[in-house]
């Protein structure tokens, strides 16, 4: 395990933020912490790279223990934060020589590095620019290149892609997808349920300083009913005969827009999915359109969130 | 590595950034050092210069000579500005987190502005010297004098750099960081950096004779023109040292307290 959590507690004097908090993240994995705002994610970050000291918990990353051996663990990871830290009045160059310099490589290899990292972010054009003439994607894409530049085991990526483009997100995805298949093992923080799909291994939501749900994004998916499908009918009495079929009260507002539809939830895809076509066929039902809604992240998230709300 | 040779290579590796800073912004960086202590000595000189001559309070010492070694630490307090804001903005953006969650010798982040002020405000000094003598300073050639006079000034730039690091990193803002500068600002004229103490009130007298730039300016001028310094060296190095102090140790409590939010 590249990060071992237990019981992790943080108030900030009466506001606790974090209320108790275990996580387990894998050597080489990409593990995504999901969560609305406030939730405590960005605390977690700040507690598990040595920025701020948690209340209570055992921490222990990359067999470090975090409260008696905070430069042994700073020494193995690279933070990437929220608000980029770079150096605005430095070069990108600069800065990743910067880093080179406080990681103690020798010049040789530190011009080296950056000259790769730059090329590998794609910002060897713009190495000799001042990093305030940066837009948002170079700031963050210069950010974890100089997150990288000592060769970290563990990489902390706070709300990597917020406030960025589409195309920006894309390539800094990218990135972190080889990052990890490098073997550096990641610990992410969004807001985007897309992202984290998309990225973890794993997926743990947070929700007001506690863990509610945790593991794949599949399992999660699975653990939720198995979303719905819509059906749509030629005209009104179909659509009530349907209805009265399934036992639903049916909308009555669906009806005053164009298309007679009607919602049946799911409990699991395949074989319900084949009980309704069945049961609409021995009713002699026609239907004009059907559509199938797999649960998303984003059910899950909501399903989990409100329930503690 | 030890301690010690880490805790050098960081520091150098700090220093070497902040002269990057003070080289893209070398208006922001030296203009502030040098505007106030010319106008003062065209000012002071032209203004004041006849009527300090004429009350018969410096004996037969010419004003340039009594003045200069006050300029001398309005330089370096005017300096200090470049080097606070430039603190401040390390500890309100975002790189001293990076910093932070590094393995480094944290002080030298502070450390490395520390000397970088250093440099320049010895630089701005030296040219305000070039100026003075222009207009008619006229130190002792004395090499031991000239010496320890150089000595002093360089533990008195060393103690103002010291509180401005403080000033920085101790303020939300670089706007709050100039207001508090502006208390330190105010402080030299309050001293004997343009008059002796035996032309001012007596309530202005006593505080000028006792706070602590008065015995520096006091000791330098005794060093570099000759004549009694009141057997206050000791007393200036003493300031020096004590406010170097304040200065370190209030930079990093500030610096260690904002890590822990």
């Amino acid at each position: 395990m590249m990060i071992m959590v237990k019981g992790l507690r943080k108030a900030f004097r009466k506001h606790v933020v974090l209320d108790g908090i275990d996580l387990n993240v894998p050597q080489g994995s990409i593990f995504a912490l999901l969560g609305p705002n406030g939730a405590g994610k960005t605390t977690t970050v700040q507690i598990l790279s040595t920025l701020i000291r948690a209340d209570a918990g055992q921490v222990q990353i990359a067999g470090h223990d975090l409260n008696k051996e905070a430069e042994a663990v700073r020494a193995v990871i690279g933070v990437t934060g929220q608000f980029s830290a770079v150096d605005n009045v430095l070069t990108g160059e600069e800065n990743m020589m910067l880093m080179a310099n406080l990681r103690q490589l020798q010049p040789k290899e530190g011009r080296r590095r950056t000259a790769d990292l730059l090329q590998r972010f794609e910002l060897t054009d713009a190495a000799n620019k001042p990093a305030s003439t940066y837009s948002g994607g170079m700031r963050r894409k210069l950010d974890l290149a100089m997150s990288l530049i000592g060769n970290p085991q563990l990489i902390f990526l706070d709300e990597p892609t917020t406030g960025l483009d589409p195309r920006s997100r894309k390539m800094l995805w990218d990135s972190i997808r080889t990052l990890a298949s490098s073997g550096i093992t990641i610990l992410l923080t969004t807001q985007y349920l897309d992202e984290a799909d998309r990225l973890a291994d794993r997926v743990a939501v947070l929700d007001k300083g506690k863990l509610v749900v945790e593991g794949t994004p599949n399992e999660l998916k699975r653990r939720m009913p198995g979303g719905h499908v819509q059906l749509e009918f030629a005209d009104l009495p179909t659509l009530k005969q349907a209805a009265q079929l399934f036992d639903i009260a049916w909308d009555t507002h669906s009806d005053s827009a164009d298309a007679h539809t009607l919602k049946v939830a799911l409990t699991d895809t395949i074989t319900s999915l084949r009980t309704i076509l069945e049961r609409l066929d021995m009713a002699a039902i026609t239907i004009t359109g059907l559509a199938v809604q797999t649960p998303t992240l984003d059910d899950v998230f909501l399903a989990y969130t409100a329930q503690s709300n | 590595m030890t301690t010690l040779s880490r805790n050098m290579s960081d520091t150098g590796t700090m220093f070497r950034r902040v002269l990057k800073h003070m080289q893209r912004n070398f208006g922001v960086t030296i203009l502030p050092a040098l505007f106030t202590p010319i106008l003062m000595l065209v000012m002071m000189l032209n203004i004041f210069g006849n009527s300090v001559e004429d009350s018969g309070n410096l004996g037969s010492a010419s004003y340039i000579n009594y003045l200069t070694p006050g300029l001398i630490l309005i330089t370096a307090i005017y300096g200090v500005s470049g080097a606070a804001i430039r603190a401040n903005t390390d500890m309100t953006q975002g790189i001293i987190n990076r910093f932070r969650t590094m393995s480094i010798a944290r002080i030298s982040v502070l450390t490395g502005h520390v000397i970088g002020n250093v440099i320049i405000t010895m630089l701005s000094i030296s040219v305000i010297l070039v100026l003075a003598v222009l207009t008619g300073f006229r130190p002792v050639m004395q090499a031991d004098t000239l010496l320890a006079a150089f000595g002093l000034t360089l533990l008195m730039v060393i103690a103002v750099s010291w509180l401005a690091v403080a000033i920085g990193v101790s303020s939300k803002s670089p706007e709050g960081a100039t207001g508090f500068l502006y208390i330190i600002y105010t402080v030299p004229f309050l001293s004997t950096a343009f008059v002796p103490a035996a032309s001012m009130t007596p309530i202005l007298a006593w505080f000028a004779e006792n706070q602590p730039f008065s015995p520096m300016i006091d000791t330098l001028r005794a060093l570099l023109t000759g004549g009694d310094d009141g057997a206050r060296g000791l007393m200036a190095v003493g300031w020096c040292v004590v406010l170097t102090l304040v200065g370190y140790i209030w930079a990093r409590l500030a610096y260690n307290r904002s890590s822990n939010v």
